[in-house]
């Protein structure tokens, strides 16, 4: 229902769809994100239930695809949204308009390294700060590298000094 | 983190930083709250968290879908069976099957067996925080004895791992049921005493009443999910709003509160308890005799003596082990009414044994994400009182 009006309120903004066992997905540029966004606000779409990316590393040009999944309170309805985005690219941040995308971004950050553009404080989330490398990215490694034994790296604690 | 704690000492003399974790009692867990205090009041909470990061995520990609049920009691390990059976039904999805009735049946009845124990730690654990021991005590003993039903159940107190992909691991044993039926009686009487206690004690009140409060917009707005979204009255639980597991046959209601303080989320807990009380009462009445796994042999491991008796069990059974399951290439969303809120799970299958990628949508993560804001100019002893009411379990905010 929520895919058929942004057809007729934006037209072309939708470059791929599919629905698979009931999730429907559409897939957006990043240029109309905020535009879209607005209007699945305006449509009931208030609570953003989720970010998250998904990495193609084999994937020509745009290498991410980041998620973001939707739920209208009144009408029950999930909507799963994809931005296909290139390695260092920035996505437009909706930290403005969903306090929960604060967190959620910042999560993104951290494990795939896709930044956005307008978020208050791009931080990493669960891995800490002098952190070598994103965990989610699939040539990262199962193992952790050598996380621990990083070369050259200064930790904000001990004078900036390791031993 | 450039060391927030030192360079903010330097810069206000007058400030006092107060490290809350990352070992806290209060903290339940580990996860680290710097905060900056002027006298006794807060003015600047920083949450750091990851403390507990293990990566679940990139080790499910590098695990069969079946081997991930283990991680997955370790996300909210308060309610482990619920991680279970919610994981199952996101694999269910994708494969497009349906469990048998029995399984369903027992899978929701342990669900809110999980739902009753993990209310009972926040109600209680949260009571102990602000100094109300007592309560604590009473509710305990129940929660022991739910982790006894478990016990026989899945042989596991905490981490049950109960469900498998197309079923449960095994059907529940003689004796649960007669048990559970006792443990129904006495949980309503300790749910009694518990209200005793707390719901007309001016203590609790003063302690409670307006802490933390939050408007029904706001909530949504910072995704809250579960009691704490209910107890800012708005009235989604999706046990109602999108069934699941035949939810939409069961008899009971949903608590709303309308101020969304701490006080309105421990009234939304305790009536949240009675009414899974009331479906676990319903589940034993219609309870059948039944398999309790799907009879499909692309999914469903055969039984032990038809592997070593008959050839083409023993063909499934090794393809199964080898090869895992035939997954359609797809991607599905699936989410359930957990004890903290909604618990999503987002997968990706490119067809192989693995799940490309698996996405765990922790329910406390955007809950936790408003902490600042809840407990920004409040005193320092609220802070625990709203970080209780949270209920945040650090295994699953940092998975």
């Amino acid at each position: 229902m929520i895919i058929e009006h942004i057809d007729t309120q934006l037209p072309a903004a939708i470059l791929d769809r599919h629905s698979f066992r009931g999730d429907q997905t559409i897939v957006v540029a990043k240029e109309n994100l905020l535009t879209l966004v607005d209007l699945l606000h305006h449509e009931g779409f208030q609570l953003l239930v989720d970010i998250t990316a998904v990495d193609w590393p084999e994937r020509e040009g745009q290498r991410f695809d980041v998620v973001y999944h939707w739920l209208n309170l009144a009408s029950q309805e999930r909507l799963r949204m994809k931005v296909p985005v290139a390695d260092g690219e920035a996505v437009p941040s909706l930290a403005g308009l969903f306090k929960t995308a604060n967190w959620f971004e910042r999560e993104v950050f951290d494990m795939f390294g896709i930044r956005f553009d307008g978020h208050p404080d791009l931080r990493r989330l669960l891995t800490w700060d002098d952190f070598q490398g994103h965990a989610l990215r699939k040539d990262f490694p199962l193992d952790g590298g050598d996380v621990f034994c990083m070369e050259g790296c200064t930790a904000p604690y001990n004078n900036g000094e390791r031993n | 983190m450039d060391s927030i704690a030192m360079t903010r000492q330097m810069l206000d003399g007058d400030k006092m930083i107060v490290n809350m974790g990352p070992s806290h009692p209060t903290t339940h867990g580990t996860l680290r709250i710097v905060l900056e205090l002027q006298g006794e009041t807060i003015t600047k909470a920083t949450p750091e968290m990851g403390y507990l990061h293990r990566g679940v995520e990139k080790l499910g990609e590098n695990l069969s879908y079946q081997q991930f049920i283990p991680l997955t009691d370790r996300l909210n390990y308060c309610s482990a069976i619920m991680n279970n059976v919610g994981y199952a039904c996101a694999v269910e999805k994708l494969l497009g099957i349906q469990v048998p009735k029995r399984a369903q049946q027992i899978r929701v009845l342990v669900s809110e067996l999980a739902r009753i124990a993990d209310h009972l730690v926040c109600v209680g654990v949260n009571a102990v925080d602000i100094g109300a021991f007592t309560a604590f005590l009473y509710l305990f003993r129940q929660r022991e004895i739910v982790y006894d039903l478990f016990e026989m159940a899945a042989g596991q107190r905490l981490h049950t791992s109960f469900t498998r992909i197309g079923g449960l691991f095994r059907d529940i044993p003689e004796g649960f049921v007669p048990l559970t039926e006792r443990f129904l009686v006495e949980c309503g009487e300790s749910i009694d005493e518990l209200e005793k206690l707390l719901t007309r004690n001016p203590i609790w009140h003063d302690r409670t009443k307006g802490i933390g409060a939050i408007s029904a917009e706001d909530a949504v707005n910072w995704g809250y999910t579960g009691p704490c979204l209910r107890a800012a009255g708005v009235p989604q639980d999706l046990r109602k709003a999108q069934p699941y597991l035949g939810y939409e046959t069961y008899d009971f209601d949903i608590p709303i509160g309308t101020t969304g303080d701490v006080f309105d989320r421990y009234l939304v807990r305790v009536e949240e308890m009675r009414q899974s009380l009331r479906i676990i009462r319903q589940v034993l009445d219609r309870l059948e005799p039944g398999p309790v796994m799907v009879d499909d042999p692309k999914v469903a491991l055969p039984p032990k003596e038809k592997v070593y008796t008959r050839m083409e069990s023993l063909i499934h059974h090794f393809k199964l082990i080898m090869h895992g399951m035939d997954m359609p290439v797809g991607e599905v969303y699936s989410a359930t009414e957990a004890a903290n809120g909604e618990l999503g799970f987002y997968l990706v299958s490119d067809g192989g044994k693995n799940p490309y990628r698996i996405r765990v949508r922790p329910p406390c993560l955007p809950i936790f994400s408003s902490f600042e804001d809840q407990v920004k100019g409040g005193l320092i002893a609220d802070a625990v009182a709203v970080l209780g009411a949270m209920n945040i379990i650090a295994g699953e905010l940092d998975r």
